[in-house]
């Protein structure tokens, strides 16, 4: 393979026909790392794995009553089964001597177990495999019909929750900051932080199942994650932190798709891979956090000519 | 004197009108009222039967040993723990229908000061309830802000990280943050734990300040060595109420050693103090 198989000729010969995995991979990356966000800043991002596998029986359970495997009760089934996990984990804590991380524990492998369990008896026969829910498909998109912009109806659908979840970010802005960092202030002027949190984990549970076919339950927790911890140590700002894991999303579904031409690699993987490699750079080479900086500024504890020395360094 | 500003009108869900009576401006109503307070965590009771009618105008320190309930007297007023049993009103009226006139600083340590925000970004924070739903900060909330910041010594520092903060600048931006919010009675919860001389002689006269606007103050406090002169009314507190008035009568030793029981090694050293005072 010469460096022009590995780099150019994916996007020169391909770039057509991976255009909807392309964008499914954005559209789920971006709806995820917003959400994400605010999962790392509550230091809840475990609820996030919690829930993205617990919406398992929810999506079963839906999928037995009415027999389809697509649209809204789907959705209804997994958030459902996405808020009743974050009001069981929030029960068993608060009843019990258990802490939280034993509690999300308990939960969702009990929830994700039911979930196997179910599928597996009654999906058998259908088209909603185990493989598919726990590793996702990506690359079925690209054998559906196109609706609209050369994209078919599950990346449309994608595209409208990224939308909806930048929407209603851009709405609460200011209650999602104030409930995030002080919730206690929150409450006393009226902001009711357990209405925001449960509002969260409802969006979550959105994000997560219209993202479930395409990445899988496993796979999950990367999208939610990366981008906002990769981002995280890149600003002080939510807003930039924000805008940034967005960018982050873009770029690792796009490295993603590259990999999955150039190697014949699965998509998901191949996009968590490339995440998980922008997060590495900015935690080496983050401007303010990075390793690069600490370890430069440890041998500087005084004086001024210390700090010049430090800047020749790092030019 | 009291500035009726516009805190009082926006005050939350309407239906005012019912009660005429209580005037804020008028002198009958305590700031706060609580009447047979018990909070329980896990059924183990933290407060029993707290009584307590605090006028406005006052500036009040909480004063108890470690577990005494300071705390959760505090949070048990602004509803962010639940009561079971007894009431609280505050000028008149339940809190939840008085929240505009109620502000909070939190201990300190109750926040993650690695959150990605700013000094600026958490003084706005104080703006927030009067804005409602959805809508942002906009440039009278930033004036108002910065003149906060003002009063606690901080424009400086508007732009700066919070984490880039010592732990005297973090409170100040928590103080400047409930100066924000404008209102007419403040509850604060440890606001001189881990302050530097200097942030700890600044908040005294803020306090002060605030007090001598009208406004009432209550102040859970961990150092019995400064509350006698910082506080011109004193809370004793160990689960219950053990005496609460005027800082002169209630600060004495044989309250001091009910409210502290055996624990007290400062006592008699207090004791002294007081010996040579008087």
């Amino acid at each position: 393979m010469s460096a022009y198989d590995i780099f150019v000729e994916p996007w020169a010969s391909h770039a057509s026909s991976y255009w909807p995995v392309a964008a499914m991979a954005f559209f789920v990356t971006a709806a995820c790392g917003l959400v994400g966000n605010y999962l790392v800043l509550r230091r809840i991002s475990l609820v996030g794995d919690a829930i993205s596998h617990s919406v398992l029986p929810g999506i079963a359970i839906a999928f037995i009553l009415t027999g389809s495997r697509s649209g809204f009760p789907m959705f209804l089934g997994a958030l459902v089964a996405g808020v009743a996990t974050t009001v069981i984990i929030e029960t068993l804590h608060v009843r019990s001597r258990l802490k939280q991380d034993a509690a999300i524990g308990v939960t969702f492998s009990t929830l994700f177990a039911i979930g196997v369990i179910l599928v597996s008896v009654h999906g058998g026969h259908t088209d909603l495999d185990l493989d598919c829910v726990l590793f996702g498909k990506m690359d079925i998109i690209m054998d559906m019909p196109a609706v609209f912009a050369g994209l078919p109806a599950v990346v449309l659908t994608m595209a409208a929750v990224a939308l909806a979840v930048g929407l209603l970010i851009l709405l609460f802005y200011k209650e999602l900051l104030v409930s995030s960092f002080d919730p206690n202030l929150a409450a006393s002027i009226g902001i009711d932080p357990r209405i925001a949190h449960y509002l969260l984990m409802a969006v979550l549970s959105i994000v997560v199942v219209a993202a479930f076919t395409s990445v899988g339950a496993i796979l999950v927790i990367a999208m939610l994650i990366l981008p906002a911890a990769t981002a995280y140590l890149l600003t002080d700002r939510l807003w930039v932190m924000m805008v940034l894991s967005v960018a982050h999303s873009l770029l690792s579904a796009l490295g993603g798709v590259h990999l999955t031409v150039a190697l014949e690699v699965p998509t998901a993987p191949a996009a968590v891979v490339v995440g998980a490699t922008l997060f590495l750079l900015a935690w080496v080479a983050s401007p303010r956090h990075g390793l690069l900086r600490l370890w430069l500024r440890r041998p500087a504890p005084g004086g001024g000519e210390p700090a010049g020395e430090g800047d020749t360094a790092v030019a | 004197m009291r500035d009726s500003e516009p805190c009082v009108g926006t005050g939350e869900g309407g239906g005012g009108g019912d009660t005429p009576a209580l005037d804020p401006a008028g002198g009958g109503v305590p700031a706060l009222e609580v009447h047979d307070l018990t909070v329980s965590y896990l059924k183990r009771p933290v407060l029993y039967g707290v009584d307590l009618a605090v006028p406005p105008g006052k500036l009040v320190g909480i004063v108890g040993p470690n577990g005494a309930g300071k705390s959760t007297l505090v949070k048990s007023v602004m509803g962010l723990v639940p009561a079971s049993g007894g009431w609280v009103k505050v000028f008149g009226r339940p809190t939840r229908e008085n929240i505009a006139r109620v502000g909070y600083v939190p201990q300190r340590e109750s926040v993650d000061w690695d959150f990605p925000v700013n000094v600026m970004d958490v003084v706005l924070m104080g703006c927030y309830g009067r804005l409602g739903l959805v809508r942002r900060p906009g440039k009278a909330e930033r004036e108002r802000a910065m003149a906060a910041l003002g009063k606690v010594g901080m424009e400086a520092y508007s732009r700066r990280q919070i984490a880039n903060l010592s732990g005297g600048q973090q409170q100040r931006v928590f103080l400047a943050r409930a100066l924000a919010q404008e209102c007419d009675l403040y509850l604060m919860d440890e606001p001189f734990a881990g302050v530097d001389a200097a942030t700890e002689a600044a908040i005294v006269t803020l306090l002060g300040e605030m007090r001598d606007r009208g406004k009432t103050v209550l102040v859970v406090h961990h150092d019995l060595a400064t509350a006698r002169e910082y506080f011109d009314m004193l809370l004793l507190l160990n689960m219950r109420v053990v005496a609460f008035g005027d800082t002169q009568e209630v600060f004495t030793g044989e309250l001091l050693q009910k409210t502290y029981g055996g624990r007290l090694t400062l006592l008699s050293e207090m004791a002294d103090t007081i010996a040579r005072q008087s």
